[in-house]
C-alpha cells in the first residue's frame, strides 16, 4: 500500500493522526500530516482507508 | 416546494424536524426560499452534503450571502454590520488558509492529549463542587458549561472571572431571534473586551495561544481579535451543548448510559454517536455558488445559496442505518458534526478529549444521576444556532 499525502492541501483537522496513529501524525508548527512509515503492515490498511475517507480535505490517498 | 422555508421546530427534542424527516425521505436535495425571497438550496442526503462541503467552487464569505432567518436578514441589511478580519470561518482560501495554518499547530491531536491531566483536573473540581452543593442543580451551569469554558479561557488566555460578560454576550450572538442592533451590540462589546485583552498581552504576555500568535508578528491586532472571538465562541458554545444535550439524552437511554458509563472500551466510539446523534449544528452551514456546480443531478446555478441539514445528513439510512437510534456502539465515525472541507472544525480533537473525559467521569462519580424535572419541562435550545439545553436540572 502506498500513501500519498499532500502538506499544502492539509487543513491540520487530524482525522488521519486519531484513526491510525501508528501510520500518521501531525507536524508541531502547521498541524499538517506526517506520514510515520511508508510500508503499512496488512493489518493496518483498513484503518488507513478509513483514514483517507475521513480526511475533509482530501490531503491523503492510498493505493 | 418552492415554497418552503428552513424547518426549524422540533415535535420531538433529539430528533430533527418531521418535515426535514420526511424531505429527507424523498430525496438529498431540495428547492428551499431563503429570508429574504431567494430560491435557493436545503441539502438533507449525506453525499451531497459532503459534495457541497469538499467543493471549492462554493463561498464561505458572507457578503452575498442570502440569510435563512428573517432577523439575521435584517442584520445583513443593517450597513453597520461587517464580519471583523480574523473570523476567518467566514473566509475562503487564500485568505482562511493563512490564518487556519497559524493556528493548527494548536489543536493537533497530540497536543490535546497533552491537554487531557488538565482537563481531568477540571472535570473533577466541577463534581467536587456539585457533590458538595448537592441536588438538585443545573447541569448546564454547573458541569457542562464550565468545563469548557475553563479550558478554552486558558488555552487562549482569557482571564476566566471575566467570562461572565462574555457567555451573555454569546447567547444574544447564537439566538437566532436576536434583532440587529442587539447583536451589533453584543458583538461590539465581546470585540471591545479582546481588543484591550490582546492590547494588554502585547506589553505583557503568557505562556498561551494569544501571546503565541501576538509574539508570532504574522497578525495586527483588528485580526487577533477576530481570531480570538472565533475560538472563544466556538469554545464555549459547542461543547458545552454537546455534554449537556448529551447528558440528557443519556438519561433518555438508560442502557446507552450504562455501556458509556461501565465500559471504557466503548467510550471513544460512543462520544462520535453522540456527536452524530445528536448533530448539534443543527441550522447550517450555509454556502454560496460561485459558479454554475452539478451536484446529483441538480443545477446549483451561480449565486444560488446551499444549506446544508446535517442533523439529516447524519441520519441519512444510506450511510448510518437505523440512524434515528442512539448506538453507542454503532461504528459512528465519518459523521458531519465537525462539518467536512477545508472549515471543518479546528477545535474537534480538543471538543472529543473533553467529552472523553467528562461524560464518564460524570456517569461514575454519580451514578444515580436522574433529572430532577419531567423530560418534557427541560428548555430546548430550538431557536438558537447551536442546540442543546438551556439548562438542566439533575440530582442524584
Amino acid at each position: 500500500m502506498e500513501i500519498k499525502a499532500d502538506t499544502t492541501v492539509c487543513i491540520g483537522a487530524g482525522m488521519c493522526a486519531l484513526t491510525v496513529p501508528d501510520v500518521f501524525d501531525q507536524s508541531d508548527d502547521e498541524g499538517t500530516v506526517v506520514v510515520l512509515r511508508g510500508e503499512v503492515p496488512p493489518e493496518l490498511e483498513d484503518a488507513v482507508r478509513r483514514a483517507v475517507t475521513l480526511c475533509p480535505s482530501g490531503a491523503i490517498s492510498a493505493s | 416546494m418552492s415554497d418552503l422555508t428552513l424547518p426549524i421546530d422540533r415535535q420531538r427534542p433529539l430528533d430533527p424536524p418531521d418535515e426535514i424527516i420526511e424531505l429527507s425521505r424523498q430525496a438529498s436535495m431540495h428547492r428551499m426560499r431563503y429570508a429574504d425571497g431567494h430560491l435557493g438550496w436545503l441539502v438533507t442526503g449525506y453525499a451531497a452534503a459532503r459534495a457541497v462541503l469538499a467543493d471549492p467552487r462554493f463561498s464561505n464569505r458572507p457578503e452575498k450571502m442570502h440569510p435563512a432567518f428573517p432577523a439575521r436578514a435584517a442584520l445583513a441589511q443593517n450597513g453597520e454590520f461587517r464580519m471583523p478580519p480574523g473570523m476567518f470561518l467566514r473566509t475562503d482560501p487564500p485568505e482562511h488558509t493563512r490564518y487556519r495554518k497559524l493556528l493548527t499547530g494548536q489543536f493537533t491531536v497530540r497536543r490535546m492529549k497533552m491537554l487531557e491531566p488538565r482537563i481531568e483536573e477540571i472535570t473533577n473540581a466541577c463534581l467536587d463542587d456539585m457533590e458538595a452543593a448537592g441536588g438538585p442543580v443545573d447541569l448546564v451551569q454547573a458541569f457542562a458549561l464550565p468545563i469548557p469554558s475553563l479550558v478554552i479561557c486558558e488555552l487562549l488566555g482569557v482571564p476566566y472571572e471575566d467570562r461572565a460578560r462574555f457567555h451573555e454576550d454569546a447567547k444574544v450572538l447564537v439566538n437566532l431571534e436576536t434583532k440587529a442592533e442587539d447583536a451589533l451590540a453584543a458583538l461590539g462589546s465581546t470585540m471591545a473586551y479582546l481588543h484591550g485583552l490582546i492590547q494588554r498581552k502585547r506589553k505583557e504576555p503568557g505562556d498561551d495561544l494569544l501571546s503565541g500568535l501576538i509574539e508570532s508578528g504574522d497578525l495586527n491586532d483588528e485580526e487577533l481579535t477576530g481570531v480570538a472571538f472565533l475560538l472563544l465562541l466556538a469554545g464555549h458554545e459547542t461543547t458545552a451543548n454537546m455534554l449537556g444535550l448529551g447528558t440528557y439524552a443519556l438519561l433518555a437511554n438508560p442502557d446507552q448510559l450504562a455501556a458509556m458509563r461501565d465500559d471504557p472500551a466503548v467510550v471513544e466510539n460512543g462520544v462520535e454517536e453522540l456527536l452524530r446523534y445528536l448533530t448539534i449544528i443543527h441550522l447550517g452551514p450555509f454556502r454560496l455558488a460561485l459558479e454554475d456546480v452539478e451536484i446529483e443531478g441538480n443545477l446549483i446555478k451561480a449565486g444560488e445559496m446551499v444549506g446544508l441539514s446535517l442533523p439529516a445528513a447524519n441520519r441519512d439510512p444510506s450511510r448510518f442505518p437505523e440512524g434515528e437510534t442512539l448506538d453507542v456502539t454503532r461504528p459512528a465515525s465519518g459523521h458531519m458534526t465537525f462539518g467536512h472541507g477545508i472549515h471543518q472544525c479546528l477545535g474537534q480533537q480538543l471538543a472529543r478529549a473533553e467529552m472523553r473525559i467528562a461524560y464518564p467521569a460524570l456517569l461514575r462519580r454519580l451514578p444515580g444521576l436522574r433529572l430532577a424535572v419531567t423530560p418534557e419541562e427541560v428548555p430546548m435550545r430550538s431557536h438558537m444556532s447551536i442546540y442543546g439545553v438551556h439548562s438542566l436540572p439533575v440530582t442524584w
